[in-house]
């Protein structure tokens, strides 16, 4: 003991342990912020720790050669032991890491811990989520699979759209005239070398802001931040209830922790990891390239917006959105920090979540994309058919060979670009349907020139039997009205 | 009173050079000179592509004319003509071939306009598909509905000695369409 004793007395005159110790992980918090509120910023760093540590083991096998990466990844999913499972481990730690990382903003937004004195703490917070989203989206890429390479096309694509620098900068990202190695490997070198060394060094700078603005206390709606008597008043709290973070701050940061890991570990065990989805080669056409979930409302946007808008909006909207992000604590600077007392902030939340949340289900569900084996793929429904005449038939036929299904609905199923027709007798007279298909309109192409005269007759014929019981076609209803 | 902190002197104090100050001037300027010589080949490096006068260009045989239909239109590939052994099956790189009749063709590339993903060609009902956000074109390339800002990317092209030919290299966008 004694000894012991000496051989730490011994590192500690060299290296100050004691004070750096007291300094760090033993500096008094407000016993106020040892809440389960505030365990998501060290589950998010976390998770960083758990993506270097399976980072650097998939490294040791993963080869970022774009006509090998592929081979790699199906090595390590199905030769390497335990590979599979670190593929997981890392693919799922990334989606815990931005998950976790975007409630603990919205904690942090919610509880106006960004105002008065912590606004480069926020900034510095802000700076990780970019960062982290550049690691998810260029981890992404690193798959090299079908993703992986129309992801980098419609990256290429918004950058291309960029006045004058549009080429320069698609070349200068690609490495080259086309997606290739180059391009593989600049992903690769800002993946594990560039972006990383970022993140490190922006969380040291977020950590050295926590320390020296301390913690915000938990947020007591009597007590609004005045930037003349904050600092006192923290300093007295401190006093008053400070309690050094470790040990007594920590054990929930541990508890949360020790949760997120298993479920990490769980989420990896149960549904293993993701893809590689298909060789990255262009000529295998027959793909619906989709993004990670993190960038699937970023996907369904661009299919929503109305076309004249899209250059701008791509191009210009994530820069107000970044600078608005940024802007947080100077637009809003002291005053109130309980969540109760700001309803705004609560709205304001609430909003971007079911904002994302919509965003990223229509992404996944994609209603505004053909579905492309509907028309050699699903059959008819009975009611669509049952009791139709030859002609009408023959119209049902048409309307299947030519694709229609890839668009529009029937009984529930097919594509959903276009109105289902389940009642389109109601809505549209026959002479109105000729008029849609031949010259299609509402964002509907016409067909004028893939239809024969027999074959529009037989179509119209077949879709003006399509109506609810309970609602005649649309004819009856004009010629019942006309009736005196 | 001021102090000048690079020159060490006091506002309306000349004092004369001493040893320490030229020091610090040189180390300084010493130093940026290396940086910048340091600088250059590095971003030189990175940003090489970017110095390339020549544009990524050059004709590419899509095989004999004959292997097209008339009236039909049909996925033809080719390899990269700048490409780099590392860059395995991503050079290929895959256009749908339309033959009008006799020597007139349209060749457009694969990607959607839009945002680039690949369209696929639907002969039944004439048109081209696109997976991603629901862009739709004629079999002519113009754009039909969705939100393609235009019609598809469409490749120079000529025949010579029976053979298709097409002007390619490059990713098409909208700032470069082929």
């Amino acid at each position: 003991m004694q000894r012991l004793r000496a051989l730490y007395a011994w590192f500690d005159q060299r290296l100050g342990l004691g004070s750096f110790f007291a300094e760090t992980a033993g500096h008094l918090v407000p016993e106020s912020s040892g809440s389960w509120f505030y365990v998501f910023g060290s589950a998010t760093l976390l998770c960083f720790v758990i993506q270097v540590l399976t980072g650097i083991c998939l490294s040791l096998v993963y080869v970022p050669s774009a006509a090998e990466a592929y081979t790699s990844l199906e090595y390590l999913n199905y030769e390497v032991p335990l590979g599979w499972y670190l593929r997981a481990v890392h693919y799922w730690g990334s989606n815990f890491m931005v998950a976790l990382l975007s409630v603990h903003m919205a904690q942090v937004f919610l509880f106006g811990a960004y105002k008065y004195p912590r606004e480069l703490t926020w900034i510095s917070g802000c700076l990780l989520f970019l960062l982290t989203l550049g690691m998810a989206f260029t981890g992404q890429i690193l798959r090299w699979d079908q993703d992986a390479y129309w992801g980098v096309g419609i990256g290429m694509s918004i950058a291309g759209r960029t006045p004058f620098l549009g080429e320069p900068l698609v070349h200068a990202v690609l490495g080259g005239p086309i997606i290739g190695a180059a391009t593989l490997s600049r992903f690769f070198a800002l993946h594990v070398f560039v972006l990383v060394g970022l993140i490190i060094a922006v969380i040291t700078l977020h950590l050295r802001l926590v320390l020296r603005s301390g913690i915000s206390e938990y947020p007591d709606p009597d007590q609004p931040v005045d930037r003349a008597t904050y600092h006192a008043r923290y300093e007295d709290l401190i006093r008053r209830t400070g309690v050094p973070f470790f040990p007594n701050a920590i054990a929930k940061d541990l508890v949360f922790g020790a949760l997120v890991i298993l479920a990490i570990l769980g989420a990896a065990a149960v549904f293993g990891p993701n893809g590689p989805n298909g060789p990255p080669d262009p000529t295998l056409i027959h793909t619906s390239p989709r993004p990670d979930f993190y960038f699937l409302p970023l996907f369904a946007v661009f299919a929503l917006l109305p076309p004249y808008t899209e250059t701008v909006l791509m191009l210009v909207g994530p820069v107000i959105g970044i600078a608005l992000l940024f802007a947080v604590p100077f637009l809003d600077r002291s005053g109130q920090r309980n969540p109760l007392r700001r309803p705004v902030a609560c709205l304001a939340v609430i909003l971007v979540f079911l904002v994302l949340g919509s965003l990223a289900y229509l992404g996944e569900t994609s209603p505004w994309s053909p579905e492309m084996d509907a028309w050699n793929g699903l059959p008819l429904p009975e009611s669509a058919v049952a009791g139709r005449s030859p002609l009408q038939l023959v119209g049902a036929a048409v309307f299947q060979n030519k694709q229609c299904r890839n668009c529009h609905a029937l009984g529930g199923t097919g594509g959903a670009r276009g109105p289902s027709l389940d009642d389109v007798a109601a809505r549209l007279s026959g002479d109105q349907l000729i008029r849609q298909v031949l010259r299609g309109g509402g964002n509907m192409p016409a067909y004028a020139k893939q239809l024969t005269p027999p074959e529009v007759t037989a179509l119209v014929a077949w879709m003006e039997t399509l109506h609810p019981a309970y609602e005649p076609p649309t004819h009856e209803k004009t010629w019942r009205r006309k009736k005196p | 009173m001021e102090h000048d902190p690079t020159t060490g002197n006091w506002a309306g104090e000349t004092k004369p050079v001493t040893r320490r100050g030229l020091l610090l001037r040189a180390g300084v300027a010493l130093s940026a000179i290396g940086g910048a010589l340091l600088a250059l080949p590095v971003v030189g490096y990175v940003a090489g592509v970017l110095l390339r006068r020549k544009p990524y260009q050059a004709w590419v045989s899509l095989g004999p004319v004959a292997d097209y239909a008339e009236r039909q239109t049909r996925l033809a590939t080719y390899r990269n003509p700048f490409t780099t052994p590392l860059d395995g099956a991503a050079a290929d790189v895959p256009c749908w071939v339309r033959r009008i009749e006799g020597e007139k063709f349209q060749v457009f590339a694969i990607n959607c306009s839009h945002l680039g993903c690949p369209v696929r060609w639907f002969p039944e009902s004439g048109l081209f598909m696109c997976p991603c956000h629901g862009g739709v074109y004629y079999e002519d390339g113009s754009r039909a509905s969705g939100p393609p800002p235009r019609g598809l990317f469409e490749y120079a092209y000529r025949i010579e000695n029976g053979e298709l030919l097409v002007k390619g290299g490059e990713l098409p966008t909208l700032s470069n369409p082929v």
